[in-house]
Order: C-alpha cells, then sequence, then structure tokens
C-alpha cells in the first residue's frame, strides 16, 4: 500500500533534528526498516519525519576508555562488521547478526531498533543485559538515562516526542568476561520466539557472576534477576547451573500468540538460559 | 515535493517526487523499469531488492528522498554489453526459477552475497538469500546456481 501523504526534513545535525521535530506529528526516521512497514500498512501515519539517517555525528562506534560509544545510525551491517565491537564487546555483533536479512541489516539501525522496542526484538534484551546507557537530546538539552530505565513498555521508551536518541554506551567486556546470544525461531529471518543475552564471568569451574537479558518474554526486555543471584557460584558441571536457569521465567509475563503459548515460553525460556550460559562459559 | 538527483542503471535521473513515493514505486512507475517487481507488503520477499551504493536494499522499504543522492543498481542494470551477468547465467543454466517472480531479487541478493563471500558453502548461501523467498523452486536450485557463478567468477 501507499503511505498516507508526509512532509519530509532531513537535518543533518543534532540541533537541526531537534528543531525540526517541534510541533505537529512529527516522527524520527533512522533506517525505516520497522517505520516503513507501519507506514504503508497504514498503522502510523505522521504529518511529518524527519530523517536522521544523514547526521553524520550520530553514525559509527568510538573508543571511550572503558566504554564504547555507539552512534544511533550506526546500521546492523555497520555493528556487525566494527572492529571495535568484534574486540571489546562481540556479544552486540553476535546477536545483530541474528537480527532479519542481508538487505534489512544494510539499512536498519541499532538507535532504531531500541527505539522502536519491539519485544521480540534481539537489541533490547542486549542492551539491558549490557547496562548500556543512553543518550538523548531534546529542546532543553541532552540527558541520559539507564537500560534498566530506558524500555517503559510495548514499543515504548524513554524517548519522549520531540527527542531523538543520539547514542547508546556500552561498557567493553573486561578480562575474563564471555558472552552468548541463543535465539530461538522457526524458519529463516524470523523474529525470536524467545531470545537469551547471557555474559558471565567464570572463577575455575563455576560462574562467578552473571547477567541475563530475555526477548519476549514480556512487554519490555527483562532481566533474569533471580537466576542471575542464583548463578553467582554455582558449579558449571554438578548441576548448579540448572538449579539456576531453571528460575529464569520468574518474573516474566510472556505474550501469548502464533510463535507459541506463554507457558511453552516459559519452558523455553529456563533450556535457552541454560544454553546461552553454559555456551558463554565455554562449556 | 521534493527535488532529488540519483543514477539508476547507469543514467542520472533529477526528479520532484512526493516524500511517501516508494523507491520501488519510483523505479517502475516514474522510470519504467518493471523488472523490479513487488511481491509483499510486509518487506519479508526481498523480491523488490536493488543495489544502494554498492549494497543490498529492499526498494520497497525505501523512500525515493532516501535515495537521493545514490548510485542505484537495478536487475536490469546487471547485464553488460549484451552479456548476462555471471549469477543471470547460472540462474538460467541451473533452472534456478520457475514462475520467476522471485528472481530478479534472488539474483540482487546472490550478487550482494558472492561481493561479500566469494566462495560461500551451502549454509552460508542459504543465510545470505534468507531475506528472499521463493514460492516454486524449494530453493535447491537456487543455491546450485549460486556456487556455480561462484565458480564462473572465480575463473574470470
Ligand atoms: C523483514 C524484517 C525482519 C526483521 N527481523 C528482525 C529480527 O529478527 N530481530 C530484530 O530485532 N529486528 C528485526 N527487524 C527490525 C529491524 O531490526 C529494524 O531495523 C529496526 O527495528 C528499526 O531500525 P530502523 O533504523 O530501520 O528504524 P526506523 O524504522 O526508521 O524507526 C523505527 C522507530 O524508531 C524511531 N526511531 C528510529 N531512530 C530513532 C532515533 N535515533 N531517535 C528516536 N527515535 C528513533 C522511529 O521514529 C520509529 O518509531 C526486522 C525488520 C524487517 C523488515
Ligand atoms: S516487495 Fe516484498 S520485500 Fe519488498
Ligand atoms: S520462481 Fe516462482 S517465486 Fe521463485
Amino acid at each position: 500500500m501507499i503511505p498516507a501523504s508526509f512532509e519530509y526534513r532531513r537535518p543533518s545535525t543534532v540541533d537541526e533534528a531537534v528543531q525540526a521535530l517541534v510541533g505537529g506529528d512529527a516522527k524520527v526516521l533512522a533506517g525505516g526498516q520497522s517505520l516503513l512497514p507501519l507506514l504503508r500498512l497504514r498503522l502510523a501515519f505522521p504529518d511529518l519525519l524527519v530523517d536522521v539517517g544523514r547526521v553524520e555525528s550520530m553514525r559509527g562506534v568510538r573508543d571511550d576508555g572503558e566504554h564504547l560509544v555507539i552512534g544511533a545510525v550506526t546500521t546492523h551491517h555497520g555493528v556487525v562488521t566494527d572492529p571495535l565491537i568484534a574486540q571489546h564487546c562481540p556479544l552486540l555483533a553476535q546477536a545483530t547478526s541474528t537480527v532479519a536479512d542481508p538487505a534489512v541489516r544494510h539499512r536498519g539501525t541499532f538507535g532504531g531498533a531500541l527505539s522502536h522496542a519491539d519485544p521480540a526484538g534481539d537489541l533490547p534484551a542486549v542492551a539491558l543485559a549490557l547496562d548500556a546507557e543512553f543518550e538523548i537530546a531534546g529542546p532543553t538539552g541532552r540527558r541520559t538515562v539507564a537500560a534498566s530505565e530506558f524500555f517503559v513498555d510495548y514499543l515504548q521508551t524513554a524517548v519522549g516526542a520531540g527527542e531523538v536518541l543520539v547514542s547508546v554506551r556500552v561498557p567493553k567486556l573486561g578480562a575474563g568476561w564471555a558472552s552468548h546470544y541463543e535465539k530461538f525461531h522457526r524458519v529463516a529471518q524470523a523474529w525470536a520466539i524467545v531470545g537469551v543475552a547471557a555474559i558471565v564471568r567464570r572463577d575455575g569451574d563455576s560462574i562467578a557472576e552473571a547477567r541475563i537479558g530475555l526477548t519476549n518474554m514480556g512487554s519490555t526486555p527483562l532481566r533474569a534477576s533471580a537466576t542471575e543471584s542464583a548463578l553467582a557460584g554455582a558449579a558449571l558441571h554438578d548441576g548448579g547451573v540448572t538449579a539456576a536457569t531453571d528460575r529464569a521465567s520468574e518474573g516474566t509475563d510472556p505474550p501469548s500468540d502464533l510463535g507459541g503459548a506463554a507457558d511453552y515460553r516459559r519452558h523455553l525460556v529456563k533450556v535457552l538460559t541454560r544454553r546461552a550460559v553454559l555456551a558463554a562459559a565455554g562449556s | 515535493m521534493t527535488t532529488i538527483e540519483m543514477t539508476v542503471d547507469g543514467v542520472r535521473y533529477q526528479d520532484e517526487v512526493e516524500p511517501r513515493l516508494l523507491l520501488v514505486h519510483y523505479l517502475r512507475d516514474r522510470l519504467g523499469l518493471g523488472g523490479t517487481p513487488i511481491g509483499c507488503d510486509t518487506s519479508n520477499c526481498g523480491a523488490c531488492t536493488v543495489q544502494v551504493d554498492g549494497v543490498s536494499a529492499k526498494s520497497c522499504t525505501m523512500l525515493t528522498v532516501q535515495a537521493d543522492g545514490s548510485e542505484i543498481i537495478t536487475i536490469q542494470g546487471l547485464a553488460k554489453d549484451g552479456r548476462l551477468h555471471a549469477v543471470q547465467q547460472a540462474f538460467h543454466d541451473e533452472h534456478a526459477l520457475q514462475c520467476g517472480y522471485c528472481t530478479p531479487g534472488m539474483i540482487m541478493a546472490a550478487v550482494d552475497l558472492l561481493r561479500e563471500n566469494p566462495d560461500p558453502s551451502d549454509q552460508e548461501i542459504r543465510d545470505g538469500l534468507e531475506g528472499n523467498l521463493c514460492r516454486c523452486t524449494g530453493y535447491q536450485n537456487i543455491v546450485r546456481a549460486v556456487h556455480s557463478a561462484a565458480t564462473t567468477e572465480a575463473r574470470s
């Protein structure tokens, strides 16, 4: 279908983008890989699209000491092929390589996927597990929001009307940390029925510390807090990990849809969390 | 209306377009390049795949104004001097199509795959063509055609 009419602006700086968003029913356009399908199905009909795709200061990955700063309009393809991400945050590259297909990854952006905040999207749970920080620009200046405050509800984030997500800071995973993203889906190019992002620090034959993010287990991405606590000190081989990952469904509220019923997802999340933790721990 | 400029299959165009005009509609309806079909309304099928500045993109999921200043190559720009591109020839030789509706997108995605990975395995071909659906062939001959094109390109 043909989208309803709208006006179009293409700013080249963040300030221009924020100015362009003032008033009316304006929406930010990044890669368009979620927004254009919505416009075509006429599920959205903004008056104005502000295309941030060519705001150069919002593109690319930079080293900031203990962190990497990833510009919001860095494409999925850019994330998958970036050498800094490969070195310091391979979880992000691995999870992003499971998003959609090559053509969509050429245009879809990291910031777009996070702002869209689809509970079935792979990157929100990864950002949550990484304790990422979000830099948001608006009419009153810039602010930083923690991942735990960023994802508000189904398709809703802390980015307000008139604001732009500029960049995302993720901590470098130091020595001793390892990670894995385990995604379950039935056909190629499909969204996750459930996904699990695991980051673990191993200490000999046990887990010292773990952070677990869950995809599609509620209206926002979730942390598997009960599993995280139980994993601290859990032995890798005598059932300690399984006892901990069996608690992965605690505090979740998964949907029932064509991909699976809620109780199926509650079962699946335990299996996938165990797989993700063991794969991250390299055993 | 917004003024745009782009190169499509080697020809330079300047036009006034409505911001809501999808790139695939611009190619088909304004430039008459009907070789790029539309197969879905959900960005899933990949039939509309073209090359934008050297990499694959779904032209149904792009506004024409987003392609302003870009270089586009469609299925109709692949053949050179009356000779089919190696991937086109391989699809023909290996019977990698039946109704042909998915073929332009399949070929554009395969060209993109071979650019990044000139000698892909079966699994890499299937992953590379993940965004393209074929309702007819069962994919076996498509995978075979991509292997065959990889071999031809390696020899030339
Ligand atoms: C066929 C297909 C399969 C897919 N499969 C998956 C999958 O398996 N896993 C997955 O995670 N995703 C999947 N996606 C979605 C994909 O990740 C999109 O690229 C992403 O969700 C949106 O990024 P975008 O840059 O295209 O954003 P857009 O579509 O441009 O925007 C999406 C939303 O975010 C807002 N927005 C974008 N950027 C900003 C910003 N910088 N500041 C403020 N607001 C902003 C827009 O206003 C809009 O509401 C798929 C998409 C398609 C078409
Ligand atoms: S027409 Fe189906 S993806 Fe473009
Ligand atoms: S040949 Fe008919 S859809 Fe692929």
